[in-house]
């Protein structure tokens, strides 16, 4: 036949020229799918008119629909008539952004602003901003490379830091038992820390678990870290979102600088104001003085310059309009409440459902536990049967985000943890 | 004690200084020669005319909002972007075999490129791949690559001060003397900082060469389109060793060509020997993006995006390059002509031989120096001038000025 004519055997010659020929690639392994990205993209493919995303931590109104900010379109409408030019950022990015985000964290009447003791530069969002960080660190902190998170952390975590040539330790925190803080265990640990490591603290609304300490815990943790001399980063990608007022979610962040920590801080705009995609955020580093601050400013630069030369505009004009702009400001204010409060609505409302439903777990974690994310204590067999049956997607360490249930769909969402869970 | 205290104050990046020290500077007749952004003929940044039209229909689309983009990037700006480069009728592209990462500007496309070779080119983690640079090259391709972990960057033979144009023999010689699989980043056009690129049948020998011994080919994009006001023959060099088979990055910057410097716009293109290859490359690029920036800004791809994607937006856009393109060319033909005219001691032909936003004066530091200080026009250490500066309005002093340089300081 033709096609037994069309096939020849290749030679040995032939197959090694092949082979080599064939790519540099060969060796390339296929990477694992992001595990909180990677359960949108399950959601999407699922067909069931009743399916939940309970992943990633986009924040949603009560119809599930994707919310942009009133203020936030005041602001666009506000910068797209003043016909400004698109010319390049300096490498810190926009001054008067890394100023009113400085102020936001610290406080307008902070002293460390006011002596110019910090530096900030505007980065890519979060994730950009913990990077520079964990950068800046390797290349220049003389202490251990350790990194303690806390267990459990932002997945993402564990992986920037490693990138940037840290390694990683953790300390307790989530306690599965009571489904809140481990403080016992957080003392134990944070005090067997070597002095000089780093140390990650989630400011508020901590992701995953939305666990968060007290006020009077946080002071003991503060009294602790300076006894054992640890450098601080704050990572605060909440602000506003967790209680829904900005100056109680940074509390924890103005306590420890009051207390003399020089700590260095990220933060995001993406949720409280609802820039995700824009990618906002700011990197602080809180030095000893004016002097120092510039010597960090300049190297931050030349770590910057290589990865992407200097920010993008568009969002950090948005955010300093909103910040600056006495009327949208106020309006912002009362937008982020409105999200942080009706995130607590929903968890209320879980809580009571599940009762309804004749659950006779505890649930009041879901109402104690802040910010978008909820630890619901499902264990993974229990999240695989909810995502299987019910078709409601989250991660697999049973954290869901609050944000993406609504007054339409928490019964529903009560019924399936109650069917798994009994 | 601070844990800070040893911490060096490092050196400000050398074009960013020059335009802060031209800022400052209250000279009635200063010209600012260095930064690479292009003005216009009255010495303004220019946001194109397609950019104001497609941003008001951006703002005018009810159904868009903030929300994140995928970790890869927008995905009609991607397709449409590796088009651009590769040509609407690529083979490959038809073959499956080509993918974009959407990145932070050029500089973050080579940066993710970068990261991504270190990890996987030439063995797992091999550092000590080599890399070359052209000499000179972008003062930031350096570092981008020693970033990105690679412990041996080289240079490799491209400017012949002496006869003010390309070093082919030498630049042929690295070549052949080359390790096996070295890394070798070429500029696909308009050279930076010389202006001076290979001829068609340079980059053939190139090619050539670079197929036989193994080497690893990395486009710099940043000026397709700019350089000669023809997207396909900006694009000739990157589209040839495609034709030959090579695979390879190509990352491209639509900061110039579209005029979005701060909207942060790039994509590296990956051109794959099969669509099961550029599979698990892409998965991999999730992963160093994920750490870098998690996923990249989406105002400027909506804006690149959405022209690329519509025939009458393109065709706009194109017109837009010319004009870009065609005014660097006349004050090329102008700077010359002056010159010439004074009767400047030397050659200047080699500023209308040279393409695209650079020019490679060919002054030395103390001239440099003397026309800083003396006359307050701004260049860069090494001569380069960014001839988007030059303006029928400044034309007559700064050849003024560079006469004086070249006859007064040796």
């Amino acid at each position: 036949t033709s096609l037994s004519h069309s096939r020849r055997v290749l030679n040995k010659g032939e197959i090694l020229w092949k082979c080599c020929a064939i790519s540099w690639w060969g060796g390339v392994q296929m990477g694992p799918p992001d595990p909180i990205l990677g359960v949108t993209e399950a959601f999407k493919r699922d067909t069931n008119p009743k399916k939940m995303n309970l992943g990633v931590g986009a924040y949603r109104d009560d119809q599930g629909k994707p919310y942009v900010l009133n203020c936030v379109r005041k602001a666009e409408a506000v910068i797209a008539e003043k016909k400004l030019d698109k010319e390049y950022l300096p490498i810190g990015g926009l001054g008067e952004f890394a100023k009113a985000c400085a102020q936001l964290a610290l406080g307008a009447d902070n002293e460390v602003l006011k002596s110019g003791r910090n530096i900030t530069v505007q980065t890519i969002s979060g994730t950009g901003s913990l990077r520079i960080g964990a950068n800046f660190l390797s290349r220049f902190h003389g202490g251990p490379r350790d990194v303690y998170l806390p267990k459990p952390s932002w997945g993402n975590h564990t992986p920037i830091f490693r990138d940037a040539g840290m390694q990683l330790k953790a300390y307790r925190y989530y306690d599965p038992s009571t489904c809140g803080f481990d403080f016992k265990g957080a003392l134990e640990d944070i005090s067997k820390i070597p002095e000089q490591s780093v140390i990650v603290l989630h400011a508020c609304a901590h992701n995953p678990t939305g666990v968060d300490p007290r006020p009077e815990q946080w002071k003991e943790i503060s009294d602790l870290v300076k006894k054992r001399n640890l450098l601080v980063f704050f990572d605060m990608a909440y602000q506003g979102f967790a209680s829904g007022d900005i100056d109680r979610d940074a509390w924890a962040v103005r306590h420890f600088i009051e207390q003399g920590h020089n700590i260095v801080l990220s933060q995001s705009f993406a949720k409280n104001m609802g820039l995700y995609g824009e990618r906002v955020g700011g990197f602080t580093v809180v030095c000893k003085d004016a002097e120092e601050a510039k010597r960090v400013e300049s190297q931050l630069k030349i770590l910057i310059r290589p990865i992407y030369s200097n920010p993008p505009m568009n969002g950090a004009r948005i955010a300093t309009t909103i910040l600056n702009t006495p009327e949208l400001r106020a309006m912002w204010l009362e937008e982020v409440h409105g999200m942080a409060n009706r995130i607590i609505k929903m968890r209320e409302q879980l809580v009571a459902g599940l009762k309804k439903e004749g659950s006779s777990h505890n649930w009041q974690h879901v109402i104690d536990q802040i910010g978008m994310f909820c630890f619901t204590g499902l264990k993974p067999e229990q999240v695989e049967r909810l995502t299987k049956e019910f078709s409601v997607y989250m991660t697999k360490d049973g954290r869901i985000s609050m944000a993406g249930v609504s007054s339409g769909n928490v019964g529903y969402l009560a019924h399936g943890i109650h069917a798994v869970t009994k | 004690m601070s844990i800070f205290s040893e911490v060096p104050q490092a050196p400000p990046v050398a074009v960013f200084k020059l335009t802060a020290d031209f800022r400052e500077d209250s000279h009635p007749q200063k010209v600012n020669l260095g930064v690479g952004a292009y003005r216009t003929d009255d010495s303004q940044p220019w946001v194109l005319p397609v950019v104001k039209k497609v941003e008001r229909l951006i703002v005018e689309d009810s159904s868009l909002n903030h929300e994140y983009l995928p970790i890869l990037g927008l995905p009609e700006f991607r397709s449409a972007a590796s088009k651009v480069a590769l040509g609407e009728d690529s083979a490959a592209i038809k073959d499956n075999r080509v993918g974009g990462v959407q990145a932070l500007g050029g500089t973050g496309a080579l940066r993710i490129g970068a990261e991504f070779l270190r990890r996987w080119y030439n063995g797992v983690n091999n550092t000590a791949t080599p890399v070359y640079v052209s000499a000179p090259t972008w003062e930031n391709h350096n570092a981008v690559f020693a970033d990105a972990g690679f412990k041996d960057i080289r240079p490799y033979h491209y400017w012949d001060a002496a006869k003010r144009g390309l070093d082919l023999s030498g630049f042929l010689d690295d070549l052949e003397k080359a390790p096996e699989h070295s890394i070798f980043v070429l500029h696909a056009c308009a050279h930076n900082p010389t202006g001076t690129d290979p001829s068609q049948d340079e980059w053939k020998k190139i090619a050539e060469i670079m197929k036989r011994r193994n080497l690893f080919v990395f486009f710099d994009s940043a000026y397709q389109g700019f350089a000669s006001g023809s997207l396909e023959k900006d694009a000739w060099a990157i589209r040839f060793f495609v034709s030959e088979g090579f695979e390879l990055l190509v990352a491209q910057s639509f900061s110039k060509n579209f005029g979005l410097y701060n909207e942060r716009v790039g994509n590296l293109t990956v051109v794959a020997r099969d669509n099961e290859n550029l599979t698990r490359i892409l998965s991999q690029m999730e992963k160093i993006v994920r750490t870098t920036w998690s996923n990249p800004p989406s105002q400027g791809a909506r804006i690149v995006g959405k022209t690329l994607n519509c025939p009458e937006l393109f065709a706009e856009w194109k017109d837009n390059v010319k004009t870009m393109a065609d005014r660097v060319l006349l004050m090329r033909d102008q700077l010359k002509a002056k010159l010439q005219a004074l009767g400047t001691p030397g050659t200047w032909d080699h500023i209308t031989q040279q393409i695209g936003m650079f020019s490679f004066t060919g002054l030395n530091p103390k001239q440099v120096e003397f026309m800083i200080k003396e006359k307050h026009v701004y260049l860069m250490a090494s001569g380069r001038i960014n001839m988007c500066g030059l303006t029928t309005k400044n034309i007559d002093y700064v050849a003024q000025s560079i006469h004086e340089a070249v006859t007064k300081v040796q």
